[in-house]
């Protein structure tokens, strides 16, 4: 069914765009939030929810669904986008992002049709995500679980922790994916407290490791395949991306990880994303 | 006298009756099943224990996951290693997603013993009680602590249960009624009231007879629920008694004692007193020598007692 709702790549291409432009209205509108690392998720988010996962918008709660768990919980517009496009709740909503009384809260808020976790403080989702991948195995339900981390996120202790279960455990039901933008609030991720050799250390912690283009939907949806034919060990998908993606001003600049833009930043974004004023 | 068993040996046990009845309860460990008696269910169900390791943090994340999926997950540690290892987890993962995990915290208290400071947890009760969500009981002996472990099994919602390492005086029976977030009066008493709960609560009958033996009658009153707290129990108490001292085995600051302090503020300002631990840490020693050392046996509660019943006049 998955195959059937996925588009061709330059109707996924389009898709991420319009995704950029309402994930840069809604931060405007708020006065604040998390651009820089929800931008770089765009084609992964799509590639999940447009071809990959299964799941049924009108039915969140529909016990065959696989899960999605977004870690990286500051990456909220991102998420609150791709559920607002595919249909579990109004996109008109979206301009409420942060304000009171609104489900949209600023960090990531299982109080939204399609979220399963509310998330925002940071190495916490991972473990909940292999949690619901061994309740899977014990129950003999057949979904898969994925899960996306930012890069500067791994440098919590906890993700280490769940990053050692899910191996032992041989959980090949989870696909985590690295949102590898390198550029973390205070600066670059190898400055800060460096990752690398990141495919090895995830290789010799016992998961199967990919790297793509995390902008390529291409290479995102081919990992996507490939984790469905590994068996015994979880996987584990590096995506590089670019912070900001498809803002000129933005793009690896870590001064856009928490702020919005202003109006007039708005317009420049909008138009290096190849809208017209 | 009193029988005694420790409250962790029947938690163990009913973690296997449980496990009979309910095949949605799995149950997870620090690596300290056998200290936890989280064994007996392990040997009994194999396929639902799962030892995840000297891994606080992503075991409490392992169990947010089970109960995502419609399981009843139980996970057992020490009650310092629970609470203090893991208190963003279960702030956002557990609390605020209002998850239904059980978390069950043995060798609380200071009667851990010769293991020292370290892994005397006299922190967890504030630590808990403050989170939004969250239900935290504490059984008085091996008898509560078997209705307890099946009641939060039934409710939906994280909960907290804190448990012992030594035998502790069984001073209930099977018979008594058992209901989360009301209190039990185990002794009546017009002069003043005691209020405690775990292992401080025979020591507050105890304390009780030595009062009686000097003509005061202190009411006995088990709190076994900490959160929520009953307050119309400690309301009633503070008008028809006008004195209160409260016992437990954890620090003064933000415990038992502050919960009703809390409460009569609020409500009806009495004199209190508090037997508890002093801003301290503990260290090794044997269980009861650790209890009189700092000041958590009978008699401090009966001095307490009496200065409470003084501020009173």
């Amino acid at each position: 069914m998955t195959e059937e709702r996925c588009l061709d790549t330059d109707a996924l291409r389009e898709k991420a765009r319009q995704y950029r432009r309402e994930i840069l209205e809604m931060i405007t509108e708020a006065g604040s939030g998390h651009p820089g690392g929800s931008l770089s998720a765009v084609e992964i988010l799509i590639s999940l929810y447009e071809c990959k996962m299964r799941h049924r918008p009108e039915d969140p709660a529909w016990p065959m669904r696989d899960r999605f768990i977004m870690s990286k919980g500051h990456a909220s517009p991102a998420l609150y986008v791709t559920l607002a496009n595919c249909g579990y709740f109004p996109k008109a909503e979206l301009a409420t992002f942060r304000k009171l009384g609104s489900r949209l809260q600023g960090h990531v808020y299982a109080g939204v049709p399609g979220v399963e976790l509310s998330t925002g403080s940071l190495g916490q989702g991972f473990s909940v995500a292999n949690g619901m991948a061994l309740g899977a195995k014990l129950r003999g339900a057949d979904f898969n679980v994925y899960c996306l981390l930012g890069d500067g996120e791994t440098q919590e202790g906890q993700v280490w922790e769940a990053a050692m279960m899910a191996a032992h455990h041989r959980l090949d039901n989870v696909c985590a994916v690295l949102d590898s933008n390198g550029v973390q609030e205070n600066g670059p991720v190898a400055a800060i407290k460096g990752l690398e050799p990141l495919d090895e250390k995830w290789r010799s912690f016992g998961w199967h490791v990919m790297e793509v283009d995390g902008h390529s939907f291409e290479e995102i949806l081919e990992a996507f395949d490939e984790f469905d034919t590994v068996e015994g060990k979880p996987t584990f998908v590096i995506a590089h991306t670019v912070k900001g993606k498809g803002v000129s001003f933005m793009e690896g600049q870590a001064a856009w990880h928490g702020k919005a833009p202003n109006r007039e930043q708005l317009r420049q974004a909008l138009s290096d994303l190849g809208f017209e004023a | 006298m009193w029988e005694m068993k420790p409250t962790r040996d029947a938690f163990g046990e009913t973690l296997v009756e449980l496990g009979r009845t309910n095949r949605k309860v799995v149950v997870l460990s620090g690596d300290l099943e056998d200290s936890t008696r989280a064994e007996f269910f392990k040997k009994e169900f194999p396929d639902r224990f799962f030892n995840l390791g000297i891994a606080e943090q992503d075991m409490l994340g392992t169990c947010v996951g089970l109960s995502l999926d419609g399981l009843i997950p139980f996970a057992c540690s020490f009650a310092v290693f629970l609470t203090d290892r893991t208190y963003g987890v279960l702030r956002i993962s557990i609390c605020y997603n209002k998850r239904n995990v059980k978390l069950v915290g043995t060798h609380a208290g200071l009667t851990v013993g010769e293991d020292g400071a370290t892994a005397q947890s006299l922190e967890d009760i504030a630590i808990m009680r403050v989170l939004p969500n969250m239900t935290v009981v504490c059984p008085v002996d091996a008898v509560e602590t078997r209705k307890a472990t099946l009641k939060i099994a039934e409710i939906c919602g994280p909960v907290y249960l804190r448990l012992g390492r030594p035998p502790y005086p069984i001073i209930t029976k099977d018979s008594d009624r058992f209901e989360l977030g009301k209190a039990n009066v185990l002794r009546e008493g017009r002069d003043l009231t005691i209020i405690g709960c775990g292992l401080m609560v025979s020591e507050s009958l105890r304390a009780a007879d030595a009062l009686a033996q000097e003509g005061i009658q202190a009411r006995v009153v088990n709190m076994h629920t900490v959160k929520p707290l009953d307050e119309e129990a400690i309301v009633r108490a503070a008008a028809e008694t006008r004195a209160v001292v409260t016992a437990e085995e954890h620090q003064m600051n933000g415990g038992l004692g502050g919960a009703v302090a809390e409460v009569l503020a609020r409500t009806y300002p009495v004199p209190q007193e508090f037997v508890a631990v002093r801003d301290t840490f503990g260290e090794s020693g044997a269980p009861d020598a650790l209890l009189k050392k700092y000041c958590l046996k009978d008699v401090d509660i009966v001095n307490a007692a009496r200065k409470a019943l003084e501020r009173k006049r």
